[in-house]
């Protein structure tokens, strides 16, 4: 095993040495020292492939912290395999050498640990913080004839089969988990849903756009975009508030459904972390919120902040294992 | 729109952007050539040089270039030693291969650089007049079209069912499409037929099963028949690289109906540059006449260029989804969707009227990049093609060092060397036993989309009703039927004209 580590660092070193070569403007040397560094390095574990939702949290997330001079330099290694699982064994096996080392996660990993895909589940790690967040919206396309989630509603209780959602997750999965508990909320049959499931949000979304489902549901950030552009209506959030990103989506509460879901995002170390370091992490996070950095990147992806550290993160998941532990169980995934 | 290609094409004529261009057709052609690299993960390495870069013109037109640059330098590796990197470049294999061993592999490397070429640059053409059109083109397509559309593609298989071939040929499609159902799908919440193994639980991935099937059987099979890796490319002698005219009038027609093709496929979100080979391969090989058809799978010129102008048309039709509709129809231009949003570029139908330098600059550095692609490849064949003048007892364990690197990178995972040993092992019993191994992959990469398509139609129509319903899933049924059985047909007929004429003979 250790050996293995050792060629991957070098691998990795390689292809930084590479990256960092060819940038020939020389940006990345002449980055700005404005805040006090309080680490000198991470490594960030990305349990699925390049480009995916924790791929670019975990970039975004670090070039925030390096760029404002909070970190010294981080790094990142995709490890994909066994839906997350395979991560998280490395976490655990290597727990005792991975000091600098964090794993970038999400909802996902409540989801998966309850129906068994992996054998861990967030209490095995130890719990930094969860950092962003983003909130699910259920969307239809231009030229429906739904327009809000009452609309809806009446369809799906004219005929649940008839109305369609698509998600880019399995059945069982998020954004069919999100289109349970929004039917929750409205008091109606959660397990009439009649989802659709994709192997991507891209291609859920052309779905949608196909016409070939009636509803999606997907990421309020993924969803933004689309509805600036006019070719989808955001007929429903799951925030408490609106969002000011897109001020006119309605949230689920303003129309009377008792649904609130956050997809949050956030960072894990290895089992037994020393506290002192636990709390250096910590204290980073916090401070990165601050920096005209963060909110740079924050801007542009479209993500929430949500601080929840330590204790409180441990508090926030062990509620959304509950609940949605829950409606899997009516949903007969459990 | 004028007053946009003018902007555009001030844009992409800048020095530093012509300079985008040729660095990423270098690091894409040069990567790409590398089995196991695919232009997803030399996309995902390239992002923060590009999102550095600042400017977001530049960063795609650079992007871009590495994406089609992978794709042309995909099939070398395809070609020269029968290991295809990425799904999209197995079918080169199919021909591309046998005239390696033919020793005509300075011929065929520079086939498929002329039809990747030409792919790539009508595929352009097309996406600058038609694009806007064609975001509705994209959305044209439902679950039910793309199941129809992967069984038209299946039907590429019929190229390896020669006479007597037809229940081995089916068995291992059989066999692929059981492969393509391990792991974890989008339909069930739950991994299937794992073992409890983890390494399976994303399922078997590609370049493992395609460098078992391809490459490792091929490289032993080189080792335990020396005989046979002397006779044939000894002295690995390139002296035949130029195409004759007849050869060039042979295929001209081919790359063009490809291109076209291939484009139209790339542009369908749920398509791609895997499925337009297939389906180019298979589409040519029924126009095909006689002799022409029977070469197929064993060192067709034509099933060499097919695939080729294919795929390169359809890697340049994904950007239609792309830059329109904000829509990524495959993990590479989903990667390419991530770094335009880190530069605060939105894709999608006002990207035309809000970036107009951004969206024309893309397009037209792409006739550059083509350009460029081939003027660095032509002069390189010779010296590519003297790999195989590397003595054999060399050149073996430099393809199975390839192999088994290839299949490490993709993953970064070393279960994976165990499984290709494992899975050449048994590629190499079936050589033995003469059951052609492309359909195995065919079946694999198809399966999964096969799959996942038809459940999807079912559950959206409740039931296989929409077979009926929907016209043009009917239509693309019916096609893939006549591309199995028009073949087929036609040689019977033949053998009976055949039969009578030799039976009129005896009677006189």
């Amino acid at each position: 095993m250790k050996t293995m580590t050792q060629v991957r660092r070098a691998a990795r070193t390689l292809a930084l040495a590479s990256v960092a070569s060819f940038a020939v403007s020389g940006a990345l040397v002449g980055l700005a020292q404005a805040a006090d560094k309080m680490i000198d390095q991470i490594h960030i574990i990305v349990p699925g492939g390049a480009g995916g939702g924790w791929d670019g949290t975990a970039r975004g997330t670090g070039e925030a912290l390096t760029k404002s001079g909070l970190v010294g330099t981080v790094s990142y290694e995709n490890m994909s395999g066994g839906g997350g699982g395979k991560a998280n064994a490395y976490m655990i096996e290597n727990a005792e050498s991975n000091g600098d080392t964090l794993m970038v996660n999400s909802t996902p990993i409540v989801i998966r640990s309850l129906t068994g895909v992996f054998p861990q589940s967030f209490r095995d790690l130890t719990l930094i913080a969860g950092t962003i967040g983003d909130y699910a919206a259920l969307v239809v396309g231009k030229d429906s004839p739904i327009n809000t989630m009452a609309d809806l509603l009446a369809a799906y209780k004219a005929d649940p089969a008839k109305v369609s959602i698509g998600g880019g997750s399995v059945p069982g999965g998020m954004d069919h988990l999100v289109a349970a508990l929004v039917m929750e909320g409205a008091g109606v049959d959660s397990t009439q849903v009649n989802y659709i499931p994709y192997d991507a949000g891209g291609k859920a979304m052309a779905g949608l756009l196909s016409g070939e489902i009636t509803a999606l549901s997907t990421g309020l950030s993924e969803a933004i975009a689309m509805s600036e552009a006019g070719e989808v209506k955001v007929i429903g959030i799951t925030s408490a508030e609106r969002v000011p990103a897109l001020p006119d989506a309605q949230t689920m509460k303003e129309q009377g459904i008792d649904a609130e879901f956050v997809n949050w995002r956030g960072f894990f170390g290895p089992p037994g972390l020393p506290q002192e370091k636990v709390d250096r992490y910590i204290a980073t996070f916090k401070a990165m919120y601050d920096t005209p950095e963060w909110e740079e990147v924050r801007a542009r992806n479209g993500w929430v902040n949500i601080f929840k550290p330590g204790d409180e993160f441990r508090t926030f998941l062990e509620a959304q294992e509950k609940s949605l532990g829950d409606l899997m169980k009516k949903l007969g995934f459990l | 729109m004028l007053e946009g290609l003018f902007m555009g094409l001030s844009t992409a004529f800048s020095f530093t952007n012509l300079l985008m261009v040729v660095g990423g057709c270098l690091i894409g052609t040069f990567i790409g050539m590398l089995p196991g690299l695919g232009p997803m993960s030399i996309i995902a390495i390239m992002i923060p040089v590009a999102v550095t870069i600042g400017d977001p013109s530049g960063a795609l037109i650079l992007l871009a270039g590495v994406y089609y640059g992978a794709i042309f330098g995909g099939s070398t590796s395809s070609i020269l030693i029968n290991a295809p990197g990425v799904a999209s470049t197995v079918a080169t294999a199919f021909d591309g291969y046998p005239l390696t061993r033919q020793g005509k592999a300075g011929k065929a490397l520079t086939v498929a650089a002329i039809a990747s070429f030409s792919g790539g640059t009508i595929g352009a053409m097309l996406l600058m007049v038609f694009a806007p059109m064609l975001a509705t083109v994209a959305l044209l397509f439902h679950s039910a079209e793309y199941f129809a559309m992967m069984v038209v593609g299946l039907s590429a298989i019929a190229a390896f069912a020669g006479t007597g071939q037809v229940p081995k040929a089916l068995m291992m499609t059989v066999a692929g499409l059981m492969l393509a159902t391990v792991g974890e799908t989008a339909l069930f919440n739950l991994p299937r037929f794992t073992g409890g193994i983890m390494d399976l639980q994303s399922g078997l991935a590609f370049v493992t099963l395609a460098m078992a099937m391809f490459a490792l059987p091929e490289a032993l099979f080189l080792v335990l028949d020396p005989k046979r890796s002397k006779s044939e490319g000894s002295g690995g002698k390139i002296t035949d690289l130029r195409i004759t005219r007849a050869e060039a009038k042979l295929i001209a027609p081919v790359i063009g109906r490809q291109s076209i093709q291939g484009f139209l496929i790339g542009v369908l979100p749920g398509a791609g540059a895997t499925i337009a080979s297939f389906l180019g391969y298979a589409v040519e090989r029924n126009l095909a006449k006689g002799e022409e058809q029977a070469e197929f799978g064993k060192g067709s010129l034509k099933g060499l260029a097919a695939p080729e102008a294919a795929n390169n048309a359809a890697c340049t039709g994904s950007f239609v989804p792309l830059l329109t509709l904000g829509i990524p129809g495959s993990g590479t231009t989903a990667i390419l969707l991530g770094a335009l949003v880190a530069l605060n570029v939105t894709p999608g139908p006002r990207l035309m009227v809000d970036e107009p330098a951004v969206f024309w600059s893309v397009i037209i550095s792409m006739y550059v990049g083509n350009l460029v692609l081939l003027a660095l490849n032509l002069p390189l064949i010779p010296y590519i093609a003297k790999v195989l003048a590397v003595p054999r007892t060399y050149l073996i364990p430099f393809i199975l060092f390839f192999t088994l690197i290839g299949a490490y990178i993709g993953q970064n995972n070393a279960t994976e060397l165990l499984m290709l040993i494992g899975l050449g092992v048994i590629a190499t019993l079936l050589r033995f036993a003469n059951y052609p191994l492309p359909p195995l992959l065919i079946g694999f990469i198809l399966g999964r989309m096969l799959e996942d398509n038809f459940a999807r139609s079912m559950q959206i129509h409740g039931g296989p009703g929409f077979i009926l319903e929907r016209p043009m899933t009917m239509a693309l049924l019916a096609f893939a039927v006549l591309l199995v059985v028009l073949p087929g047909l036609r040689s019977y007929r033949k053998r009976r004209v055949e039969a009578k004429k030799a039976g009129v003979a005896d009677g006189d």
